[in-house]
């Protein structure tokens, strides 16, 4: 059979153009010769790849179109300058040593900041101070005089010469306050002073080291039940930047500090407090973080003394954990939490002046 | 629908080539493959490239009729071009770990084994085709790949009468499986 003849048999048999008779005819010839079998499903073979060929084809050219319109709508990122310009073209050609390059760069720099960063815990473990005053005995000397004055005044009588101050404030009106555990934990001796200098004997129900945080309770008959704390006590998370405002105790007198949430961890990645950045000195310790609603967001605890406005505050919702550690341990003191803040949408002196009354000095030896 | 019943309208819309179709593929997939690509050491070219051999793999699985998705289009895309992109690291020579979400992966490797097996043969046949010169090569094209009939094949190209063009046909044919399959043993 002449192979032209054959090639469009077999391309008739194939695409299925062949009569039946036409079609039985051929399977016979192809059983008796295996030659032509052969050319059968050599062609077989090629007309699929021809058809795949076709239809690969066309599907790119529909891939290419889908590609183009997706490209000017910006879904798929432009095709970058190839070769054009000098700077280009040597890049291409220099792409993979500089990537070497590159790569040996990085690990060089990981390698350092490693080591930086090695060096820089250590030193932050010696650069954190804790914000609770040692009280230098002749400077407080000074201090007493305008002290007895107030003290006379005073229904509580006992002025215990302490050795450490630090702050705290009120979580329920009973007399339940929260300080730093740091403060608490040097302290054999506890009293707490309010703004008006009553002095009022304290007692640590607990002490958490993990989170620095303490609650304190008043056990003294002089002091009255006080309700409606004006500020609430914040369960989420502070935003970066929020403004916030502290109260503490770095004097014998209240002093006010305003400023920022600067991260959302503390100390080496401490996800149990903040950064932020106020002002703060030894005797801030345990002083309430509060932001422009009125809600307590955090308690200061710490800060970087090698650093500028590094500042630590474990974040108020611990306070929340605390009480709920409380309760496991069969705790029936039932502290409540004040949840309605009463200082919104007033301005910052009145804010303050609300507040003042209800952020204690912690004192003790 | 059925997001089951979505995906295989979409897979069959794939194997008749529906333009819409794949414009749906893409506008769901591509923003994922596109950053895990320039996520790890690729340019948006490399992107692109890398999203349509992917696209052609599931085309020739579609196809192919027997595809039977056991995952969602979605994985078994980014399964592809996950492998597909691993390979061009490493034939790149761009080492490095691999930096991404952690997405869900299936096995693809027999599939692109396969796909492997159908890009030889693809451009087996295109550098044969590109081989058997002028007329072959448009006289093919024209007939096998824009199935063009034989009447218009005539006129185009200046034969005097379909049959003629046929029995021209037929001999570029034959030089075509020639070489074709001179390099397809060879390959092989």
């Amino acid at each position: 059979m002449d192979e032209l003849l054959l090639i469009e048999t077999v391309e008739r048999y194939l695409k299925g153009d062949m009569t039946a008779q036409e079609k039985t005819f051929f399977e016979e010839i192809r059983k008796k010769n295996p030659d032509i079998d052969q050319l059968v499903v050599e062609h077989t073979f090629l007309f699929n790849e021809l058809d795949n060929q076709a239809n690969v084809k066309a599907f790119k050219h529909s891939l290419y179109e889908v590609e183009n319109k997706l490209t000017e709508e910006g879904l798929i990122a432009k095709k970058q300058l190839t070769g054009k310009g000098k700077v280009v073209f040597l890049w291409k050609r220099y792409k993979r040593s500089i990537a070497v390059a590159a790569s040996i760069a990085g690990l060089v720099s990981i390698v350092t900041t490693a080591s930086i960063s090695n060096y820089k815990n250590k030193e932050d473990k010696g650069a954190i101070t804790d914000l609770m005053l040692k009280i230098d005995k002749t400077a407080k000397k000074v201090d007493d005089l305008d002290k007895r004055t107030l003290v006379t005044n005073t229904v509580t009588q006992k002025n215990p010469n302490p050795d450490f101050r630090a702050t705290g404030f009120l979580i329920d009106g009973k007399g339940f306050i929260v300080t730093n555990a740091h403060v608490v934990n040097r302290m054999k001796t506890i009293y707490v002073e309010n703004n008006k200098g009553e002095y009022f004997i304290a007692q640590t129900i607990f002490a958490d080291k993990h989170t620095d945080l303490a609650i304190l309770k008043i056990n003294d008959t002089a002091f009255k039940q006080v309700y409606n704390l004006p500020y609430s006590i914040n369960k989420s998370n502070s935003n970066l930047g929020e403004q916030i405002f502290t109260m503490g105790y770095p004097r014998n007198e209240i002093v006010y500090g305003e400023g920022y949430v600067s991260a959302k961890s503390g100390n080496d990645g401490d996800s149990t407090s903040y950064q932020v950045s106020v002002s703060v000195n030894p005797g801030n310790s345990g002083g309430p973080v509060l932001n422009k609603r009125g809600e307590i967001i955090g308690v200061i605890t710490s800060k970087n003394s090698t650093a500028d406005g590094v500042v630590f505050a474990a974040k108020s919702k611990n306070i929340y954990k605390l009480l709920d550690a409380l309760k496991e341990n069969g705790d029936t003191l039932k502290i409540k939490l004040p949840n309605n803040t009463g200082l919104k949408g007033l301005d910052r002196e009145q804010q303050v002046r609300k507040m003042e009354d209800f952020v204690f000095m912690v004192v003790g030896n | 629908m059925s997001n089951f019943e979505q995906e295989k309208q979409l897979l069959e819309g794939l194997a008749l080539n529906d333009r819409e179709v794949v414009e749906t593929i893409y506008r769901d997939n591509y923003p994922v493959i596109q950053s895990f690509i320039l996520n790890n050491n690729g340019d948006s070219d490399e992107a692109r490239d890398i999203f349509q051999e992917a696209m052609i793999v599931i085309y020739e699985k579609a196809v192919s009729g027997n595809f039977e998705l056991n995952c969602q289009l979605k994985t078994y895309l980014y399964s592809v071009c996950r492998r597909l992109w691993l390979k061009r690291l490493h034939q790149l020579q761009r080492y490095g770990s691999l930096v991404e979400n952690i997405e869900e992966t299936v096995a693809v490797e027999e599939d692109l084994e396969l796909h492997e097996k159908h890009n030889t043969d693809f451009i087996l046949m295109e550098t044969a085709m590109n081989k058997i010169g002028e007329p072959c090569k448009s006289l093919l094209d024209a007939y096998y790949l824009q199935k063009k009939n034989m009447q218009e094949i005539a006129a185009d190209f200046g034969y005097t009468n379909a049959d003629n063009a046929k029995t021209q046909k037929y001999k570029c044919l034959v030089r075509l499986k020639k070489l074709f399959f001179a390099q397809y043993k060879n390959g092989n």
